[in-house]
This record gives C-alpha cells, structure tokens and sequence, in this order.
C-alpha cells in the first residue's frame, strides 16, 4: 500500500515555491521538482502510510538537491537579470513599490546566505514544518536546525539592514 | 533568554508561559525586540515573496511517472512544446489522458486548496474579523460586487480571503478565494470569478486525490467550492451557497 500518484501531484505548488526560493531560479526550480517526483515514485515503497506524505516528498527533494549539489557546477542560485526586471517592474508600478524593492532585496540576500542556511530558514519561515520536521527532513539534529536558524535569519538581518542603508531611505525596513 | 526560544516565539511555536516570558522580555529590552521584529517581517516577506508561486500557471506538467517504465520526461517535454500555445495547466493535464478539461476556476479552487489549506500561519490574507472590509476589497478588485455565504448551517465559519492572480493569459480575470473553517478545523475553499459569457451551468463535479470541486457558473460569476469531504457532503455544502447567492 503506497500513495496515489494524484495525492503526491498535490504537493506540487508546495515543493515548487520552496524550489524557486531555494535555487532562486525557476528552471532549476522545475528541474529539481521533476527528478524529486522521479526518485518519489521508484521509492514509494519506502513511505510509510499514515506519515505525512508531505514531509516525505520534502524529504526526497532534499535527497535530489543534496546530490544534484555535489555533482555541481558552482551554485548560481541567484538570477540578477530576473531581480533587475522585477525591481524595474515593482518601481513603476507604483502603488506597493516600497515593499516590493525590499522583496527583491530580501530574494537577493537569501541568494547570499549559504544553502544550509536558506534551507533552514525556507522550511521553517515559509514552509511552516515544526523544528523536529525540518530536522527529519534535513537529516541533521534539531539542536543544529536551531542554530542554523539563528545564524542564518541574524545574517539575512544584517545583509537587509545593510542593503538599505546602501540603497534606500530609512523607513522602509518593514515590508508592510 | 536562549536564542531558541526567541524563534519559537517567531514562529508562533512557544508554549502560553514561554510566550509570556518573551513578551516581557521584548517590553524591556528594545535590542532584543527590534531583532525579533526583523526575524518576523522575513517570515512574512518571505510569503509575499514565494507565496505566488503556487499558483503560477506551470510551464511545464508535472506527473508522476505512474509506471516505472514510462519515460515521462521526453512526453512531457513533447507536450509542453506541442502546446506552449495553449499551455495553462490543465490543458496539458487532458490532453494526456488523466483528467477531462476542467475550466479555470475548478483548476484553481483544486490548486489553491492544496496550496492554501494546510497553511497554519497564512490562509487568508484578510481575516473575516474585517468582514465588510473584505468583502468590499475582493469585490473592487473583482469589479463586481461579491458576498460571503454564511455557512453556519453546515458547521462553517468564515475565516477570511485572498486575491488571487488570473489562472492564465487568455483569462485575465482575477480570482477570489474565501476559507470557512469548522470546529474541527477542516477547511473549505471557495473561489469566484467573473466570467467572460453570462450564461448558466448545473453543478459540475471534479476530484483530484482526496480534494472534491464542484463548480458552476451563474450569470456574470463562476464559483468553485473545493473541500476534502465526501461528495454528498461537500454538495450540500455547494446547494447552500447556491441558494444563498440565489435568494
């Protein structure tokens, strides 16, 4: 007894907005989330049923990310391009142009943050797993999830404090 | 206080007494607080940032390969090249056999249920505390005037919406979700959209895993309610917010 392809399927948007926030960039993106629902379905005998598929499914793309990682050419999880034509974008469209440039620069600081960090701070702060999830998830101890998150959130603290002394006028640190 | 408990309090996962203590802390140590502020503003800007990502009209489809022997990656790079023009989601999905065309709005009520459900911290983007509010801002940007059902009578309270992007180039329309939550906490989405033909439809039923649709258009609007029910449950559900809109 394993899980339908279908139920798998609707994790899709979850897995690919932490894939697009993770590589920063939505062709990896989609590469990682394809082989991930490869290596799913030949390994499905190996989900439990009655555990979180979810969490599972995570737990296999970090599988397919670590590997892809240490095969790899060096990491390009940062797309300027992309970040230069949505700053563009966001600051004639007027209305929530303020916020929108601190998005673009928090996108370019998580591209600056190391990956065990981004991951971290990913699936707790957009992926909402518990401490003990992300640490499942990760393969590493929770007491190490916890001072990744620290680490990584102070760094992604200083490099936005940084960049808007640099770029803005204070009084645009909060993003609403 | 340890670092640790600081980001539990962040994320929104530390104990009543832990909380307190926190709280007290942050009232007197403003380092402390303004840091705190930042770690939860990167949470939150971190939803705005990726959260529309969901719901992007994919490129590419997705599939398991449902037999190992398939070789799923050169069809499905076939399909989406056969029909870049006409790619939005699920007219990929029909044509390769697993589901019939579902319509936009079924489209979107399956993959904004999945995406927006499980959400603990971000389901809705205005509560239902601000109902009036909500109400009049998805119905500005809808350009209609919309109202919330009151589900009472099925177990289901509202708690809140949120604006959602157009489900593809063709169809620009932006679409509105609602969320009713009932005692147990299980949740309900549902969707409505103008539509371009002012026509009628009968209730029309799709499924996908466990999450059930039912749509149909009435007049100007379509409406999807998605829910991980029954289907005669889920189709009561769907008659009240018919006869309520249809008064």
């Amino acid at each position: 007894m394993s899980f339908s392809a279908a139920e798998a399927e609707r994790w899709i948007p979850r897995l690919r907005r932490y894939a697009v926030a993770l590589t920063g960039n939505r062709e990896a993106a989609d590469d990682l989330i394809q082989d991930t629902l490869e290596r799913a379905w030949r390994k499905r005998a190996l989900w439990q049923p009655g555990t979180d598929l979810r969490a599972w499914l995570f737990t296999v793309m970090h599988n397919v990310h670590v590997n892809v990682m240490r095969a790899a050419h060096p990491v390009e999880s940062l797309d300027e391009q992309e970040i230069d034509s949505e700053r563009a974008e966001a600051l004639s469209s007027g209305s929530s142009a303020e916020s929108a440039v601190v998005l673009s620069e928090l996108r370019a600081a998580l591209g600056r943050l190391s990956d065990e960090h981004r991951q971290v701070i990913l699936l707790v702060g957009l992926e909402q797993m518990s401490y003990g999830e992300t640490a499942a998830i990760l393969g590493i101890p929770i007491g190490t999830v916890m001072s990744r998150l620290a680490r990584g959130r102070d760094q992604l603290r200083q490099l936005l404090a940084r960049d808007q002394q640099v770029a803005a006028p204070p009084g645009l640190r909060r993003v609403k | 206080m340890n670092e640790e408990r600081l980001h539990a309090y962040v994320d929104g996962r530390a104990s009543d007494e832990e909380r307190r203590e926190v709280e007290a802390l942050l009232a007197r140590d403003e380092d402390t607080a303004a840091r705190v502020r930042a770690y939860a503003a990167q949470n939150e800007a971190l939803h705005e940032l990726f959260d529309p990502v969901m719901l992007e009209p994919q490129t590419q489809t997705f599939r398991m390969p449902r037999s190992d022997a398939a070789s799923w990656r050169r069809w499905g790079g076939l399909a989406a090249t056969l029909l870049l023009g006409v790619a939005c989601g699920y007219g990929v999905r029909s044509w390769l056999g697993e589901s019939t065309a579902m319509p936009p709005i079924a489209h979107a009520a399956m993959y904004a249920h999945a995406a927006y459900v499980p959400e603990v911290r971000h389901p809705v983007e205005v509560g239902a505390n601000d109902q009036q509010h909500l109400v009049a801002w998805l119905s500005k940007r809808l350009s209609t005037p919309l109202r919330s059902p009151v589900l009472d009578a099925a177990g289901y309270h509202l708690l809140g919406g949120r604006l959602l992007p157009p489900t593809n180039d063709e169809d620009s329309a932006p679409i509105a979700m609602l969320m009713y939550e009932n005692a147990q906490g299980r949740r309900l989405s549902l969707l409505v959209k103008r539509e371009s033909k002012n026509r009628e439809t009968a209730f029309r039923f799709v499924e996908e895993g466990s999450t059930r649709v039912f749509y149909w258009i009435d007049g100007p609007l379509g409406y999807a309610l998605a829910g991980d029910l029954p289907r005669h449950e889920l189709q009561v559900i769907a008659r009240l917010v018919y006869r309520q809109l249809n008064p």
